[in-house]
């Protein structure tokens, strides 16, 4: 195919894109019921490790960074479930698969969204975390947490995605997402764990770009393979 | 000469070389230097691995066999070769406890990759036979099962090459110029024999689902008639 071939091509798919992530906003805007239970839930595990770890200061500065990994990490279920839940009433899963638009896009609109989603806890989730385990963070700390909390979200959402797609139709979908998708992101929980607390707590040893290689690594392998395997996962 | 009669025939090598190569292994090869006979847990131990990793290879193979044909064959096999799998993960885990208490002094370690990563995979493929065993669609669980195989074969890579990585406790991997001559005929043997044990178990579980999905297709009558009722 030639060039001039593949970018409307291109274009088309980055259309289909954006009209699924704009369907998964807009139903999202009009309940918000996803965002606030996620958001609250984040907040009631930070809570929650704040009670397992006990009220030493010194202890919960040091385990921050794992926390707040954690929490996104068990958020992420519930936004992922819910994304494909959705699409399981009236059908409207077969009537996406129906509409002339490529899998393909209908995966990476549901990542991309997903992505968005994860990234937007961050903020709330790293207020409760300077409120609840005394962290410091300064602006070059802030901009460097933002960019890898995207990072790691990223990473969550690709094997997620399409493992949602597939447990969303399966039996006990509640107890399989996270048996399955727990032990593939352990790489991510590992990075992303690693790098915020050499963020928060300095980095003498320069480990912080072999630490974030490893994390945008592993997402773009998934968001390969995401992209391959997911027209095969809803197909009927 | 039949299918069936040669993986049998598989089989009961595999047991003899078992046999052979752990009387070998316990009673012929000399106590290592520095961990005495504690190191002889180390020829099944070994074997159990590269065999683990070696199912889940060929579950890898047989799932993008299984997504790019929807032969039911590849599906069969597919399952016996992650069933199998994961049994020999459990044994590499168990084994490698057993020999790091003596050894390291503690039975676990999450500071170690390999030990990580190993438990990690067992917990991915066990995944994956949850997830099969949580669908009924009979075509979907097939296709499912291989997309999560091919997703959890990302971690396979990782426990063999973590520790060149990472180092940490666990030692890196030995070669036979690494070992004595009377190590490595032992190791060899079990690990040969672990092979041939698998390629038979692999067979026969995947007929075992053969014949379970067969007997699944078969539809069920539209009603029962007892006889002397209407």
């Amino acid at each position: 195919m030639s060039a001039t071939a593949e970018r409307p091509a291109a274009r088309g798919l980055a259309r289909e894109i954006g009209a699924v992530i704009a369907k998964d906003l807009l139903l999202e805007w009009r309940s918000r019921a996803r965002l606030l239970a996620t958001v609250l839930f984040g907040i009631v595990a930070l809570a929650l490790f704040s009670f397992a770890a006990g009220a030493d200061v010194a202890v919960l500065e040091r385990g921050a960074a794992g926390f707040l990994v954690l929490a996104l990490l068990l958020s992420s279920t519930l936004g992922l479930a819910e994304s494909f839940r959705v699409e399981q009433d009236d059908s409207a899963m077969e009537g996406l698969l129906l509409l002339p638009i490529d899998p393909h896009a209908l995966f990476y609109g549901k990542a991309l969204g997903n992505t968005l989603f994860l990234s937007l806890l961050g903020p709330v989730l790293a207020v409760a975390a300077v409120v609840f385990y005394a962290v410091e963070v300064g602006p070059r700390a802030l901009v460097q947490l933002v960019l890898l909390w995207v990072l790691a979200a990223a990473g969550l959402s690709a094997p997620g995605t399409l493992y949602a797609a597939m447990t969303s139709r399966a039996r006990s979908q509640d107890v399989l997402l996270p048996l399955i998708h727990y032990p593939l992101v352990v790489p991510v929980l590992l990075a992303a764990v690693k790098s915020i607390d050499l963020i928060l707590n300095g980095d003498p040893m320069g480990q912080l770009g072999s630490w974030t290689a490893l994390l945008a690594g592993f997402a773009l392998v998934y968001w390969s393979l995401g992209g391959v395997l997911f027209p095969l996962a809803v197909e009927e | 000469m039949g299918r069936q009669r040669i993986t049998t025939i598989a089989g009961v090598l595999g047991v003899v070389l078992l046999l052979a190569g752990s009387y070998i292994g316990l009673f012929v090869a000399p106590p290592e230097r520095h961990m005495g006979d504690v190191a002889r847990i180390l020829y099944v131990h070994v074997p159990c691995a590269w065999n683990s990793l070696l199912c889940y290879t060929f579950a890898f193979g047989f799932a993008i066999a299984s997504l790019a044909t929807r032969r039911p064959r590849w599906d069969q096999l597919m399952t016996g070769a992650v069933e199998v799998g994961v049994v020999l993960n459990v044994l590499l885990l168990l084994q490698g406890m057993l020999f790091a208490r003596p050894t390291w002094g503690i039975w676990w370690t999450w500071g170690d990759v390999r030990l990580v990563f190993s438990f990690l995979m067992f917990l991915l493929f066990a995944g994956v036979l949850a997830l099969r065993a949580f669908v009924d669609d009979p075509a979907r669980r097939g296709t499912w099962t291989a997309i999560a195989t091919v997703a959890a074969f990302v971690d396979v890579p990782l426990v063999y090459y973590c520790v060149r990585w990472w180092r940490s406790l666990h030692q890196m991997q030995s070669t036979p110029e690494t070992m004595d001559a009377a190590m490595v005929l032992p190791m060899r043997i079990n690990a040969f024999g672990v092979l041939f044990l698998a390629w038979w178990l692999i067979a026969a579980r995947a007929e075992l689902e053969r014949r379970r999905q067969a007997f699944d297709e078969v539809a069920e009558p539209a009603a029962v008639v007892v006889a002397g009722r209407a």
